[in-house]
């Protein structure tokens, strides 16, 4: 595969781990977060961990979309499907998330609800066209990357007065939830998060840019090398990023230069900027309420908004008092460490946030990495 | 025949137009309609013709090999075949994975009002021909309708019987630590055949599937090297990954997948990427895994690579010591990773 075989070849691989091995010093250890599921996800699934030297951790950030929704937003699509009889459109992962009362949407579907799973915003918009006589809601989800697709639905709804199109908005913003890690309460990390840098989510940066990195760069004094998700783009971040600690610098470096610019994409910028503003205040599942983290749908567009069209409350659900997945998601325990992990929690039952999406820190683990406990058990 | 009025029929099935009903389904004179002129015209033979509650079949020598199945595919007709083959390839290759040589078939057929028979003649005709290519005969069948909304078109669950070889001793639960792991062809064929379908992805190569009868090939196998063949086994639901599983699983082993060995086609690779999904998840409905012993490993290879459906055989990786019984790989970059289990449907990813 032209442009993806490329980022795979084996032996650039062993060249990169090669020269992370003669750069990071054994008197220390550096700790580097993954934000974003898909990363987690690839290292996972490349067995990168094997390339890099003992003292080189990566740890799995809060970058899944559907790992971060809150149950009680969950809630309010099953609410929708089978209270409001709206047919709900959904990518497929969030289908599966556990809601309060061992709900899900694909329970909600076995109960005659019409869930249905789409690819884009645009199936939504289209099954909404040949369903005139039935409201149709798109559960939008994901970060920066997903976002500028629904503000377009919505414009393109307007445009055409579809009035039974609707979006329950749940769209998250990444430097928000870095900044939120890095604040971590006292109790929880009397040292700080102990990161050394971040890896920064490439295809968010496609539509921010670098740019909002910059601040907390400096503020916190974390350096962030925004990668790509194939696994040379990843072993090159962490690259630079163990060259930047040994520099003492925190600056915003760019690895994936072959589609990230400082700015990133203005139009698409424009266009959420259009159709959506800040929330005071959301909830991230496993992270608690984070202020100015979310997006929700502008006066100007509420007839597109399933919140104020449905009236729908937002009620707070509390994950199971054992999991560990807040204190995983920032850094402070590893999936390992929590009682659940692969008892009573698995990807078959997941009960906290970090099992539910196949890129959540548990499920990859679960999933990819439980060799590795076996064997440190077995030493 | 459509148009034509026949002795003992008001009128002859209307192939072309006509729909299946109700009344189809019923046990009364269209049904007997529907399976002579649509079934039989394509399936017939002797024993099916019996026209008994069951078929007296001859008695064989050897042991008696069974196995049964049931087909659900959307959409019926894809790229490469239809339900029609998929029913009787997937009977025929559970027993010639067994080391069997299957004889005989039975097909029971659920029928959704409203299907066109014009496309349910296609699917007997296709099973008629997928049947004699295998060497099978379909002694007996049945047929039910349900009403509309509640099936799918047509669902076509299949039994099959075979002749165990003389001297098979296959089971899942004989793969031994040093023993090697052959794989007859490309991964992920049929699924995502399927799904390019399904989701009209319009790909501009279209992925055929791979189903096809594998008796042919595995009876070579047996010949080559029958004793030191431990287990074969069809990957189908569930892929690569869940059949490694269960073998390790049942063998009380573990297992190390080489990923550079494995072999996919360019086209399915891209689609997988393109979805988010894992080739070694996805259904094959022509391909076949062996544990061999290591001595034959050589031999069953180039007999695999020398029959048509084998051509791209591969030594994709070996039997291990594992009291977890976990399935490895070791990745094109040089890491090791585990082969899990899928959990649920494998669904694509958000971005």
């Amino acid at each position: 595969m032209k442009y993806i075989d490329e980022y795979r070849n084996s032996a650039l691989a062993q060249h990169i781990a090669a020269a992370i091995r003669n750069a990071a010093s054994p008197a220390r250890i550096y700790r580097f977060m993954e934000f974003c599921g898909g990363h987690t996800h690839a290292i996972a699934r490349y067995g990168l961990p094997d390339l890099l030297p003992g003292n080189v951790h990566m740890i799995h950030g809060p970058g899944c979309p559907v790992c971060v929704l809150p149950i009680g937003r969950i809630d309010m699509a099953i609410e929708l499907a089978l209270r409001h009889h709206a047919i709900v459109c959904t990518y497929a992962d969030t289908l599966r998330v556990p809601a309060s009362d061992g709900r899900s949407l694909l329970r909600a579907r076995a109960q005659g609800g019409d869930v249905r799973m789409v690819y884009a915003v645009d199936d939504a918009l289209r099954i909404a066209r040949e369903h005139p006589d039935r409201a149709v809601v798109f559960f939008a989800i994901g970060f920066e990357t997903t976002t500028p697709p629904t503000a377009v639905a919505i414009l393109q709804a307007a445009a055409e007065n579809l009035h039974n199109f609707s979006v329950l908005c749940c769209h998250v913003l990444t430097p928000a939830a870095i900044a939120a890690i890095l604040d971590a309460p006292a109790g929880e990390a009397p040292q700080g998060v102990p990161l050394d840098g971040f890896v920064g989510p490439a295809h968010v940066s496609t539509v921010i840019g670098s740019e909002p990195y910059a601040a907390f760069a400096r503020a916190y004094r974390k350096p962030v090398v925004i990668a790509g998700f194939e696994p040379l783009d990843l072993m090159q971040a962490i690259l630079m990023l163990v060259q930047q600690v040994n520099e003492g610098r925190a600056e915003v470096e760019n690895e994936f230069m072959r589609a990230v610019t400082p700015s990133g994409n203005r139009k698409a910028q424009a266009l959420m900027a259009q159709v959506f503003e800040l929330r005071e205040r959301f909830e991230w599942r496993g992270l608690g309420e984070i202020p100015h983290s979310a997006l929700r749908i502008r006066d100007a567009y509420a007839a597109f908004d399933a919140e104020r069209r449905f009236e729908l409350g937002y009620r707070s659900v509390a994950d199971n008092r054992a999991c560990e997945c807040g204190a995983i998601l920032r850094g402070l325990k590893r999936p390992i460490d929590c009682k659940l992990f692969g008892t009573v929690c698995t990807p078959e039952t997941p009960m906290g946030s970090c099992m539910v999406s196949s890129e959540g820190a548990c499920a990859a683990h679960y999933t990819y990495g439980r060799h590795k406990d076996a064997q440190a058990s077995a030493a | 025949m459509s148009g034509q009025v026949k002795a003992g029929y008001a009128r002859a099935l209307d192939i072309r137009r006509g729909r299946v009903d109700l009344s189809h389904g019923g046990g009364g004179r269209a049904m007997v309609q529907l399976v002579r002129e649509l079934f039989a015209r394509h399936l017939g033979n002797t024993w099916l013709e019996q026209g008994n509650d069951g078929t007296v079949l001859p008695p064989i020598s050897g042991r008696l090999v069974l196995t049964t199945d049931s087909h659900v595919v959307a959409p019926l007709f894809f790229p490469g075949g239809d339900i029609g083959s998929l029913a009787v390839h997937g009977t025929v290759n559970d027993l010639a994975v067994m080391g069997a040589r299957p004889l005989w078939l039975t097909a029971g057929f659920i029928l959704e009002e409203g299907f066109p028979l014009g496309d349910l003649d296609r699917i007997a005709a296709s099973m008629a021909r997928a049947c004699a290519a295998a060497g099978v005969l379909l002694v007996a069948g049945d047929t039910k309708v349900v009403e509309h909304g509640k099936g799918d078109g047509v669902f076509i669950t299949t039994t099959g019987v075979g002749e165990a070889h003389p001297h098979c001793t296959l089971s899942g639960s004989a793969a031994r630590p040093g023993d090697v792991v052959l794989l007859s062809g490309t991964l992920g064929d049929h699924g995502m055949a399927i799904m390019s379908q399904r989701e009209n992805l319009g790909f501009d190569t279209p992925i055929e599937s791979d189903s096809a009868a594998l008796h042919g090939l595995t009876a070579q196998l047996m010949a080559c090297a029958g004793a030191d063949i431990r287990l074969m086994r069809d990957p189908t639901r569930g892929g690569l990954a869940a059949t490694m599983n269960e073998i390790a699983d049942q063998s009380g082993v573990g297992v190390l997948l080489d990923e550079a060995a494995i072999p996919l086609r360019p086209e399915v690779a891209a689609a997988c990427e393109l979805l988010g999904l894992d080739p070694l998840n996805v259904a094959n409905e022509g391909k076949l895994v062996l544990v061999c012993a290591e001595q034959a490993a050589t031999a069953l290879l180039a007999t695999m690579r020398a029959h048509p459906l084998g051509r791209a055989a591969a030594r994709i990786g070996g039997i291990t010591t594992d009291a977890n019984h976990f399935v490895q790989m070791r990745t094109q970059l040089g890491g090791c990773r585990m082969v899990d289990w899928l959990s649920g449907e494998q669904l694509p990813r958000i971005c």
